[in-house]
């Protein structure tokens, strides 16, 4: 009895294992024309809101708002957040008008009927640069440049196992940011010989969705002005708008964690009495 | 109920006059209070109650959900992301509830393996387990369903997929599916007729619980020696053992839903339901939530006609068995031992059991290729040779250890060799509390 339960158990591990050695092999071959996307993954940045008391740097923020506003939003819409919420960002309600007031946007109809623009109100989201979709493709090479409003939460390359089990206990949560960083910072390295890349189409070893993308290279050094001194790099450029692109996405972030962790503290206090209570009401009682 | 007559005796004028009339306190304190449990239950015993404020959990937040939700494919994902960015505490409400249909399926992972580890599904508790099965399958119908509400990619192509298994079906296929989807595609009579089920089947999930804690108190629980309650020395009152040490474990469990709720709230999300549906972009890799995975591996595992039943329908049957098996484990396992503890073989292969369903999990989230429908295949097998084969045969072969007579004796055994502290703090893993 033992022996055949014995034998069966080892001729299941056989099969299970060397199903995977081939899992293993048939990846190794895809190394010259990849079929799994990105090339690369994306290198892991320090972020001043990861961790459990990961706040926004304002600063930064303020800057990935004017990288967004002068580069970014000539293609990208973001019509889920509200000029309003800018105030999240250090700004005075007086800055959020007027920041909102340098846009147009469509109302009406009036009381002839009539649709008409006007200039936005802090209560207004931002505008899309394209009339629609369709547009904004037609625009684009065939493509249209997704919205932002959530792109920091709808992006994250896979992490694979075994780190995504660690991910839980390290509470990384940056998947986004690190994507768009390295997206925006990837545009440099050249396809390897032979390697087709479509017309129309640029080349990026960090794209999830291919070898290349529809949008050229954004960004260049020098190319938005700062006025707090940081650097005007692609790389900073690039932190600072993903950083935005993160709060865009999850303004109640800090407030978030700050809950978060008066509620562990209670939960954990909560346990503690609990347990003693506990060993007080058994402690006469073998169980 | 099984813990002879009520000991109930109401103290207060009003109190003897309600329970002449109608004796609902008196049910409460017999059930919670005087109710008799084992003394020997450890922590796996903890997750019944666990489920319960799940449930209840889900569904007020849900409902308060359900007051800012907008049912209609052209606001669906709006209002959800209105929810996320301006209701009050929105983005909590919503971080509970898609967090909470995990734990809620962690809590009933856990719940049942500790039935299948501890025979609790043996006679005379048959019904009480397929109850349980009921309520799984129930919980299966919500989550998918409510998974499609938000309207993002992976909703509406998840939904699209899951509905077209039921085209698999022989000549009612189609018709079934149509009607799930009250068309032809997903569209907004699916999104429709999603929430209102959404909404009802909690209820009914509800109500399922009651008749599952009713068989539980006409049978009494188990225990970890699988003996069954033969005196009251076996036996401490619910209240305040099994109270305060449910208490605790809730307690720990809240504190692990809540680190997920507020440090990686979308951990166990896919990024794609954050960008809307469209019916025109297909997601590179369409997966379900993680708790649907094993089975979606058994499902693309068939990738083989049998006879004249070709692949794909297969595929719908293995993976619809696989959930129907479990209603009749009761009479799959031959064994007259009913804790595993006491099953050395049966010990083994449930653990393996355990692993290979994981195993099968992860195999979900891989795409159907390769290596990967090799391995599906294989464990897929094992998955139901455990139910088919090894339940039937092991029982009727395998030598059990020498069991002890009473849950007594075998509390004081455990103590005696253990160490001199009465509450048994060195105690066997199986019977650790
Ligand atoms: C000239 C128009 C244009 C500008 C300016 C532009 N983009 Fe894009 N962007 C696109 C297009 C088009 C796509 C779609 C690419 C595709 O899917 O092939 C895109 C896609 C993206 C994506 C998504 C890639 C993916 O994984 O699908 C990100 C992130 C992004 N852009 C970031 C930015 C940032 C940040 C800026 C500002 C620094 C910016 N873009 C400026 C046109 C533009
Ligand atoms: C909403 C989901 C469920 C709730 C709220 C629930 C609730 C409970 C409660 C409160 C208990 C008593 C405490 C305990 O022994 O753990 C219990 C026992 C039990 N449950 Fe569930 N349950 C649920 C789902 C299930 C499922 C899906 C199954 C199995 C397929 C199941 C099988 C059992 C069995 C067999 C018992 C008796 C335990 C024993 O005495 O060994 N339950 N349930």
């Amino acid at each position: 009895m033992k022996k055949i339960l014995n034998g069966l158990a080892v001729i299941g591990f056989l099969l299970v294992g060397s199903a995977g050695v081939a899992v293993a092999a048939e990846e190794a071959n895809h190394a010259a024309e990849p079929t799994h996307f990105p090339i690369h993954k994306p290198k892991e940045m320090d972020w001043t809101f990861a961790g459990p008391f990961g706040t926004f740097d304002k600063g930064q923020l303020q800057r990935g708002l004017k990288i967004y506003k002068e580069v970014c939003s000539a293609c990208h819409s973001m019509n889920l957040v509200a000029f309003r919420t800018l105030e999240d960002l250090g700004y005075s309600e007086a800055q959020v008008k007027a920041f909102a007031a340098e846009y147009e946007v469509q109302d009406g109809p009036n009381g002839d009927g009539e649709m008409f623009t006007r200039k936005a109100l802090p209560g207004d989201h931002f505008p899309s640069p394209f009339p629609n979709s369709a547009a904004a493709a037609a625009a684009n090479g065939g493509a249209a440049p997704p919205d932002f409003s959530l792109i920091a939460k709808a992006r994250g390359v896979e992490r694979g196992f075994p780190t995504f089990v660690f991910d839980i206990f390290t509470m990384y949560a940056s998947n986004g940011p690190d994507y768009i960083h390295a997206l925006l910072t990837g545009y440099d390295e050249q396809p390897p010989a032979g390697m087709e890349i479509a017309e129309g189409t640029h080349y990026n070893p960090f794209f999830v969705g291919g070898k290349s993308l529809a949008m050229a290279k954004p960004l260049s050094d020098g190319q938005v002005t700062y006025e707090d001194g940081s650097p005007e790099t692609v790389e900073q450029y690039s932190r600072d708008v993903s950083a935005f692109l993160m709060w865009a996405a999850e303004p109640h972030l800090e407030a978030r964690k700050q809950t978060g962790f008066a509620v562990m503290i209670f939960l954990v206090l909560f346990a503690g009495l609990v347990y003693a209570t506990k060993r007080k009401v058994w402690a006469n009682v073998a169980h | 109920m099984s813990g002879g007559h009520s000991t109930y005796s109401p103290k207060t004028g009003i109190g003897r006059w309600i329970d002449a009339r109608m004796p609902l306190p008196r049910l409460v304190h017999d059930s919670f209070v005087s109710y008799p449990v084992p003394r020997n239950l450890n922590y796996a015993y903890t997750f019944g109650g666990i489920l319960s404020i799940m449930l209840v959990a889900q569904i007020l937040t849900g409902v308060v959900l359900a007051m800012h939700y907008a049912n209609d494919t052209t606001l669906a994902f709006q209002s959800v992301e209105k929810i996320m960015r301006d209701v009050n505490s929105g983005w909590l409400l919503r971080y509970m509830h898609s967090n909470g249909a995990s734990f809620f399926f962690i809590a009933v992972y856990i719940h049942i393996m500790r039935g299948l580890y501890y025979g609790s599904y043996k006679a005379p508790r048959e019904l009480l387990w397929i109850l349980g099965c009921i309520i799984y399958l129930l919980m299966m119908a919500t989550g998918f369903m409510g998974y499609v509400l938000p309207w993002g990619q992976m909703s509406f192509w998840g939904a699209t997929v899951i509905t077209g298994f039921f085209t698999a079906i022989p000549l009612v296929g189609e018709w079934v599916q149509q009607l799930l989807l009250g068309g032809f595609a997903v569209d907004n009579p699916t999104l429709n007729r999603f929430f209102a089920l959404h909404y009802l089947l909690p209820f009914m999930i509800a109500g399922v619980v009651v008749l599952h804690v009713w068989a539980l108190h006409v049978t009494g629980q188990t225990n970890p020696t699988g003996i069954e309650v033969k005196s009251k020395t076996d036996t401490v009152a619910f209240t305040p053992y099994a109270t305060i040490k449910d208490g605790f474990a809730m307690v720990v469990f809240l504190a692990v839903f809540a680190y997920f709720i507020f440090y990686i709230p979308n951990f166990l999300g896919h990024p794609d339901n954050y960008i809307q549906a469209d019916s025109l972009k297909t997601p590179a890799h369409i997966v379900p939530e993680w708790y649907y995975l094993p089975f979606y591996a058994i499902l693309r595992a068939i990738t083989f006609n049998i006879g004249p039943i070709d692949s794909k329908l297969g595929g719908v049957l293995a993976m619809f068995g696989s959930i129907a098996v479990l209603f009749v484990v009761p009479w799959l396992d031959t064994s007259k031992v009913r804790s595993a503890v006491y099953r050395p073989w049966y010990k083994l292969f449930f653990w393996l059991f355990v692993i290979n369903a994981i195993f099968l999990g992860w195999l979900g989230s891989r795409p159907a290729e390769g290596a990967y429908v090799i391995m599906s295949q294989l464990a897929t097998l094992y998955y139901f040779a455990f139910f088919l084969v090894i339940m039937p045969v092991l029982g009727l072969i395998e030598t059990p250890r020498r069991l002890p007579n009473s849950i007594t004796e075998a509390v004081l055994e455990k103590n005696k060799s253990g160490s001199a502290h009465p509450a048994g703090a060195t105690a066997a893993p199986e019977t650790r509390g």
